[in-house]
């Protein structure tokens, strides 16, 4: 029932927008990284873990692992019950939570300072020490499929999005849903759990990112305490899956409960390589094209879509230059006007790109990223949780922290040629993937039977 | 990215807490705008937030949807700007701007470097005193709107919502949707929008609050400039307050997997001196979060649900309490069961001492992390201006949480919280 929302703001590169980290890192002798951001303007700490362990390192048939992995990692250790961290860290006050994605799983707390040492503590003893029983998985797994339900299976939009990352990689794990396809969730053990967190949860694959008002040398003599001693254990070789090239375009429908129809497209896109030089240049002139195309209300495809020939009423693109997987995408996404079939909207976000190809972007446009990008870095500032955040992430998908340093210089140099030469490299109808959304009416006897299928 | 629990329902509710030594100023200006403003100079950064009393309680049946209208149109077009343009403008400086509407207030909020704070700050105010209410703009949003309403009429959670709010509040303004309904939005006209404007945009019931790297002198000018631009009228209406609605049971059906249920009833306006023992006691009984017993009653003991709270959302008038929860058809009953015995327990033998305590601890020690940045700080002091709560609130909130016993809140819920009162909602039941 609230509303908030933001008007006038290119929201760029939420990973990706603050330079000058002054972060302190050391390695312990099991090879577990520490890294820590000092921030001295208020009195507290964040504290996250990151492990290299994702739904992209996931196999057929057990989807959704690393995720039930994270909630089992709250149900109790040799030396704790079930919940037990829960009270300790709230009854110091402090915030917790973990999350799952493709690339990482994450688990963070947020202390007064002094609490600091609670953190380090319980991740220690969750690393190595996590029982999971098959009573507590069996519960687990239920909150984790009503969280699927809840997520996905109901939400006619995420449906679609699934679908869309299933047909735009084939053989790439990233087709694969992070909370996994119901029925591998259905079909889990608790020994899948086991697994999963004995292949994994190696001090050798965690990185601590250690943020706020803390000494970073105190900090690394209180790890060493708690850290240094876990033995690592050896990491499974990942495989690269590449994705073939897509050979001609591929497209779905889904059909769910729904008044308005909706529509994602995209197309396979590179990503910046792990050293910070390796496509460059057109991970970048990606990185500006979306944010001249979307992330502000006069935006192009707001305010050519939307405000001045109403063929739409939401309109967005979405790209991201940085995966641990070696793999992205393009996408644009909208919801028809009244009147407006999928079909026409489609050729209204294509002539977008090619309104580009022919005329280029104006140096306005230009302008306008470069401010923006400028401005987010002095914000971000703001936020200890945001720079623990980003170093994070970083890190765990295999970049330095440090190659944000030069992200405003790599964005200044991006010309209108430059997005220009992605768009026809990338962009053409034999890479294109096409998910429409076909709505049906809400009565249950008007729809048809069984569940809808995309093709 | 998935997230274990979700929190973004309940910390709306915990922003009513916070810090001891924030030096807040207040002064009020010559036409009765309240300005609240905290200096500080770390960040090159100055926050701003203006709140009017122009939500959607001041929104009618016949009009329903105007309040909410009037606020997003208000940043599509000034001082014959276009709203391109006028968007431009503040991605130039590389400032933002925001728009928050709900039942009480309309919002905006600006965010920009200190060293473009001034022409910011006159972009800002232009929005504020000059809309232009474009009537082909206008057209345009209505059908995005009703658009948006159709959608979510098919959506299971908004169904839920907006049918617990129309059983609990009945004719009262709460009980409309903020955003409007289909056949009002249709009728409402540009002069309906310059209307609204003029009666509900008062310098009096303006709130102004400013963080940041700005001195007093600059923070002073920034708040006369604003608010003058306001008319004050101390004649408006008053809120209707609440009428008890007597307690029904709602069952939609729909397709979903998930059945969407929400329970309660309106119990507490904001200043209620109940308030900080009924928000102590709820984060036991549903708010805490992992450790409250609603979350250990039915997600740990039984695995049936991914998410379950309940919380007061105290308005200007007697606002909602409410438990939530989402789990699949075949489980709804068993969950409204074991709600209701849950919310009954407590209702009755109040908490634990063991309880209390571990609450106490929560609140107070993790006090610092209400207030660590600007933009909470300017979150945090917004509701307190708004809601007019005393200036020493956040000084002597850790001193009253921990003074508050096992009793009272026993108490409190006994006298505030009638279970007979309740309604129930279920969207999609079997």
């Amino acid at each position: 029932m609230n509303r908030i929302k933001i008007v006038f703001f290119l929201c760029l590169m939420p990973l990706f927008a603050q330079a000058g980290l002054n972060v302190q890192e050391i390695t312990l002798k099991n090879g577990m990284r520490v890294l820590v951001k000092e921030d001295h303007r208020s009195p507290v700490a964040v504290s996250m873990i990151w492990y290299r362990a994702g739904s992209l390192d996931e196999v057929n048939g057990k989807t959704g692992v690393a995720h039930l992995l994270e909630h089992m990692m709250f149900k109790g250790t040799k030396t704790t019950k079930p919940g037990e961290y829960s009270e300790i860290v709230a009854a110091a006050g402090g915030r917790e939570n973990a999350f799952t994605g493709a690339d990482y799983t994450a688990y963070f707390q947020r202390l007064e300072k002094s609490k600091l040492p609670i953190s380090m503590k319980m991740e220690a003893d969750r690393m190595q020490n996590l029982v999971i029983t098959k009573e507590e998985f069996k519960k687990e797994i239920q909150v984790v499929m009503e969280e699927r339900r809840w997520r996905t299976d109901d939400k006619p939009k995420a449906q679609v999005n699934e679908l869309f990352n299933s047909l735009i990689f084939r053989v790439h794990p990233y087709g694969r849903p992070i909370v996994g396809w119901m029925s591998d969730l259905e079909n889990m053990t608790h020994e899948d759990a086991i697994e999963w967190y004995r292949m994994w949860y190696s001090p050798s694959n965690a990185i601590l990112v250690i943020g706020g008002d803390v000494d970073a040398k105190k900090v690394f003599s209180e790890v060493k305490k708690y850290f240094a001693d876990i033995p690592a254990y050896k990491i499974a070789k990942r495989k690269p899956q590449i994705e073939p090239k897509q050979n001609g375009s591929r497209r779905a429908i889904l059909k769910a409960p729904s008044k308005l129809p909706y529509i994602q497209m995209g197309y396979p896109a590179p990503t910046l390589g792990k050293d910070g030089i390796k496509n460059k240049k057109e991970a970048f002139a990606l990185e500006v094209l979306v944010g001249i195309l979307s992330g502000t209300s006069s935006s192009r495809l707001n305010q050519n879509l939307v405000r001045n020939i109403s063929r739409a009423i939401n309109v967005g693109a979405g790209y991201n230059m940085l995966s641990r997987g070696g793999q992205s995408s393009f996408e644009m996404y909208a919801t028809p006007s009244e009147k407006v079939s999928v079909i026409d909207l489609e050729k209204y976000l294509k002539l977008e790109l090619k309104n580009i190809v022919d005329n280029g972007v104006t140096d306005a446009e230009l302008k306008r990223v470069i401010t923006s990008v400028i401005a987010g870095e002095v914000y971000q500032k703001d936020s200890v949780f945001g720079a623990v955040m980003q170093i994070g992430q970083l890190e765990t998908m295999g970049y330095s922290h440090k190659i944000v340093d030069d992200y405003i210089d790599n964005i200044k140099q991006v010309t209108s040629q430059d997005i220009q030469v992605v768009i026809k490299k990338y962009f053409h109808d034999d890479a294109l993937t096409v998910v429409t959304l076909d709505p049906q009416p809400l009565d249950k006897n008007k729809l048809p039977k069984g569940k809808p299928h995309a093709h | 990215m998935l997230i274990k629990a979700i929190f973004i329902s309940i910390l709306f509710v915990f922003s009513n807490l916070t810090f001891a030594k924030l030096n807040i100023q207040h002064w009020e200006t010559n036409n009765g705008a309240r300005i609240y403003f905290i200096e500080n100079h770390d960040l090159p950064i100055v926050d701003i937030n203006v709140d009017f009393r122009a939500g959607s309680v001041k929104d009618n049946k016949q009009k329903n949807g105007l309040a909410s209208l009037t606020n997003h149109m208000m940043v599509l077009g000034s001082g014959g700007i276009n709203e391109e343009d006028l968007a431009n403008k503040f991605i130039d400086l590389g400032a933002q701007l925001n728009s928050s509407f709900d039942q009480d207030k309309s919002g905006f909020s600006l965010r920009t470097l200190s060293d473009k704070k001034s022409e910011a700050v006159d972009l800002l105010t232009l929005v504020l005193h000059e809309p232009d209410f474009d009537s082909d703009i206008l057209e345009r949003e209505k059908k995005r709107y009703i658009a948006s309403i159709n959608q979510s009429k098919t959506m299971p959670g908004s169904i839920a919502s907006k049918a617990f709010m129309k059983a609990l509040y009945n004719e009262h303004p709460y009980g409309l949707p903020s955003s409007g309904e289909v056949e009002a939005i249709k009728k409402i006209r540009k002069k309906d929008l310059h209307d609204f404007y003029k009666i509900h945009y008062l310098s009096n019931e303006l709130s102004i609050v400013i963080v940041g790297d700005i001195s007093r002198k600059e923070a002073e000018n920034l708040g006369n400039k604003i608010s003058l631009g306001f008319s004050e009228n101390k004649m408006t209406l008053e809120i209707p307050s609440v009428d008890y609605v007597k307690g029904q049971e709602i069952k939609i059906s729909h397709p979903a997997k998930q059945a969407h249920l929400y329970y309660g009833a309106p119990i507490i306006k904001r200043g209620d001196p109940d308030f900080l023992v009924l928000y102590l006691g709820n984060y036991i009984l549903g708010g805490g979060g992992f450790v409250s017993r609603l979350t250990q009653v039915i997600r740990e003991d039984r695995g049936l649900a991914y998410s379950v709270y309940s919380y007061f959302m105290p308005f200007i008038e007697a606002g909602p309490f409410q438990v939530a929860v989402q789990t699949k058809k075949s489980q709804v009953k068993q969950a409204k069961e074991l709600i209701q015995k849950t919310v009954a327990e407590f209702i009755q033998n109040g908490p634990t001492s063991k309880e209390l305590r571990r609450a106490k601890d929560f609140m107070i020690g993790g006090f610092p992390l209400r207030l660590d940045s600007n933009k909470k700080i300017l979150e945090y002091v917004s509701m307190m201006a708004f809601y007019k709560y005393p200036l020493d609130y956040l000084e002597t909130f850790t001193n009253k949480i921990d003074k508050i016993t096992a009793e009272e809140i026993k108490s409190a819920f006994q006298r505030r919280v009638d279970m007979s009162k309740f309604s129930t909602v279920i969207v999609g039941s079997e």
